[in-house]
């Protein structure tokens, strides 16, 4: 086992790896951060997506130690400084973005890298850039809805 | 998966070096990941290349483009774009955005999964596929179903691609794992139009030569009227019979060729 270290959510933080560990699982067992979630486990469904460097990734499918060093951001460093929900996240309750709530997560950070990519997406767009991420609720009219909304644009009608 | 040690070289001489003593490399690891877990690899050292700065980035060479074999399918799409903007339209095609965050050109050229989109650029564009050691021409360098001319221990370094006058590529997605059923590169060169297929054969992407030539005398979709590809060679699988998939190689050509 080595210690890897990264900076998460802001913080520097160390866990022991093997070579073989995920990143999914650095943040799950090594960190506790449980919010990250896996679904799949084959890089399909999107659910353990969060951000290396900025960039959305499935972290079912990176090796913690490849990313030594680097900063990641979780589901858990998407909430405001003092804990209220942040505007995408709000519009995912007010649209009722979420069913069984196990995709959210990995829906969540992937919006959230679409709007820093593209802060006026159309609704064709967002469906494009969610293509990787799998809601088995079937939940993906409402979670375009929450997207179109938390980027203050007019939200698909029925 | 198995264990294995992981190491990152800082420069390609470190990173040959530790491929040499029989390791894997590791680029993006969509695919090698997905293999690895299923313990169809066992490499006991993987050699991680995407900490090497000369692997990375598109810059604009002699005759082409020259892009870095570590470069991210995301990099390729935004940087290629004013260059070559239908390599940059495939690039952006590939999987979804995380997986394109990840994967690279280098790794994808060096497995030739069957159904990848960039052996089908690579081919289609008459690449060059640079390595540590040479430059293989891509008419030389796809041999087969995830066979290359690599030999052991080679690195793909960077991939060189001509800019033809006018080009489209054109895929019939899976929509489970958003790779080609059928997917068709056309590039149209003063001296001639070159027609890569991928997703269709046995026997990994391909150029179909009767299209290559009826589309150089006359560069629209009724010259393909007639042509057909026989089936025998084709994959067939759950998704589509081997004739489906050959009457979409001429349907995707035609698209590309509209599109282009």
């Amino acid at each position: 086992m080595t210690k890897t270290t990264m900076t998460v959510n802001g913080k520097s933080v160390s866990a022991a790896t093997e070579g073989r560990t995920l990143l999914s699982a650095y943040l799950r067992d090594g960190l506790g951060l449980t919010g990250t979630h896996i679904g799949c486990d084959t890089s399909q469904c999107g659910a353990c997506v969060v951000h290396v460097d900025g960039l959305a990734v499935k972290s079912c499918s990176v090796f913690a130690q490849d990313i030594e060093g680097a900063d990641v951001k979780t589901i858990e460093g998407m909430a405001n400084a003092d804990g209220s929900l942040s505007v995408l996240q709000q519009a995912f309750q007010d649209h009722h973005g979420l069913q069984c709530g196990f995709c959210t997560p990995g829906m969540v950070m992937s919006s959230a890298a679409l709007l820093a990519e593209n802060p006026n997406p159309t609704e064709h767009q967002v469906r494009d850039y969610l293509e990787g991420n799998l809601c088995r609720c079937t939940g993906y009219h409402n979670i375009v809805k929450a997207v179109m909304a938390a980027s203050d644009q007019a939200v698909p009608a029925e | 998966m198995y264990d294995f040690t992981l190491v990152k070289p800082k420069n390609l001489a470190d990173a040959v070096a530790a491929i040499a003593d029989g390791a894997q490399a590791l680029s993006g690891g969509q695919t090698l990941l997905p293999t690895m877990k299923q313990r169809l690899a066992d490499p006991g050292t993987l050699v991680s290349l995407s900490g090497i700065p000369e692997l990375h980035g598109v810059c604009k060479g002699d005759g082409g483009i020259i892009i870095g074999g570590a470069t991210p399918h995301a990099v390729v799409a935004r940087e290629a774009a004013k260059y070559y903007p239908a390599l940059a339209a495939l690039a952006n095609q590939i999987g979804d955005p995380a997986v394109r965050n990840r994967g690279t050109i280098g790794g994808s050229i060096a497995n030739n999964d069957p159904s990848a989109c960039y052996p089908a650029a690579a081919l289609g564009s008459g690449a060059i596929i640079q390595t540590n050691t040479r430059e293989i021409a891509a008419d030389d360098y796809f041999r087969g179903m995830f066979e290359t001319a690599l030999h052991e221990g080679e690195i793909v370094t960077g991939v060189k691609f001509p800019v033809p006058q006018k080009a489209a590529y054109i895929k019939f997605v899976q929509p489970a794992s958003r790779f080609a059923l059928v997917g068709a590169f056309v590039a149209q060169f003063a001296d001639g139009v070159r027609v890569a297929i991928t997703g269709a054969s046995n026997n990994g992407v391909f150029r179909w030569a009767e299209a290559e030539a009826a589309l150089s005398a006359n560069f629209a979709p009724k010259a393909l009227m007639g042509l057909t590809l026989p089936a025998d060679d084709m994959i067939s699988d759950l998704h589509g019979t081997a004739e489906y998939r050959a009457h979409l190689c001429g349907v995707m050509v035609k698209r590309a060729v509209m599109a282009a």
